[in-house]
């Protein structure tokens, strides 16, 4: 393991990390929701009344965050190296694992871990060294 | 106020970096070239959330008047430990978990666009499955 110097923006990464949990505490002390956004999206889907508006607002807000944001600053460009096939892979994944685990990187990694929920550690520890594993194999054995 | 947390967290993911894949994959690139910003992320979002738990954990309702909807189980199960590290794989082949990828549709990648509908695919091929699953 080495450090990758060049890409490490801790400062700005931290003051990210502040936004997304300040937004998840608006959420919970206002809402009385967790931000989990696995969850949030999949209750879109199979709608339950009552608890469809603030889901749609919430999402909307992420949506629409990209606009705020081009007010300020340009956007950064996207860049993926992956063909359709992998990414096709990649999000059924991703679906599927963040709602048969009920939960993803928001719900568990951040709102669990900071309420001591001992299932969202074991969780974020699950699909943190998952993630670790996929990369290790990806790009230095078959990449 | 959901739609303005929605924009805040929108807003955190864009300026951390969780919305480019590239540096996601650049976090879990442990045995490489590991850049640890994302760990940085996650710990200070963890530090300002606690916050907002803690004080939920005093109150019996929401400042909006709104039930406080926690997860009751504390039970670990197979189906919570396969279905994190189905996610993890996902997360560590493109770089995209739930919440970037939303926020990314607007940037007009068509990547973006697909990563998401086959993610909605997914998480309705759970829906309808889940049952079988309970």
């Amino acid at each position: 393991m080495t450090i990758d110097w060049i890409n490490f923006t801790p400062w700005i990464s931290s003051i990210g990390g502040l936004l997304i949990g300040f937004a998840a505490s608006l959420l919970i002390v206002f809402n009385g929701k967790i931000a989990g956004i696995s969850g949030i999206l999949a209750g879109l889907l199979t709608p339950v009344s009552g608890e469809l508006l603030w889901r749609i607002a919430f999402v909307s807000g992420l949506i629409l965050s990209p606009l705020v944001y081009h007010l300020v600053a340009p956007l950064p460009s996207v860049q993926i190296h992956s063909n359709a096939w992998l990414i096709m892979i990649a999000g059924v994944l991703v679906g599927f694992g963040s709602r048969y685990g009920s939960g993803c990187t928001s719900g568990h990694g951040v709102c669990g871990i900071s309420r001591f929920s001992r299932r969202s550690f074991v969780a974020t520890a699950c699909f943190i060294s998952s993630g670790f594993l996929t990369v290790l194999l990806v790009r230095h054995y078959i990449g | 106020m959901a739609l303005i947390a929605g924009l805040i967290f929108g807003l955190g993911l864009i300026i951390s970096g969780m919305t480019s894949p590239s540096k996601v994959i650049g976090f879990l690139d442990l045995f490489g070239a590991w850049d640890p910003s994302l760990a940085f992320t996650m710990l200070s979002a963890i530090l300002v959330s606690f916050i907002g738990f803690r004080r939920i954990s005093i109150m019996d309702k929401s400042i909006l008047g709104n039930a406080i909807n926690l997860p009751l189980t504390d039970r670990i199960d197979n189906k919570l430990i396969l279905g994190s590290m189905i996610f993890g794989i996902g997360w560590g082949l493109v770089g995209y978990c739930p919440g970037p990828a939303l926020t990314s549709l607007m940037l007009g990648n068509i990547q973006t666009l697909i990563f998401t509908f086959s993610m909605i695919i997914g998480m309705l091929t759970y829906e309808f499955t889940s049952k079988k699953f309970a």
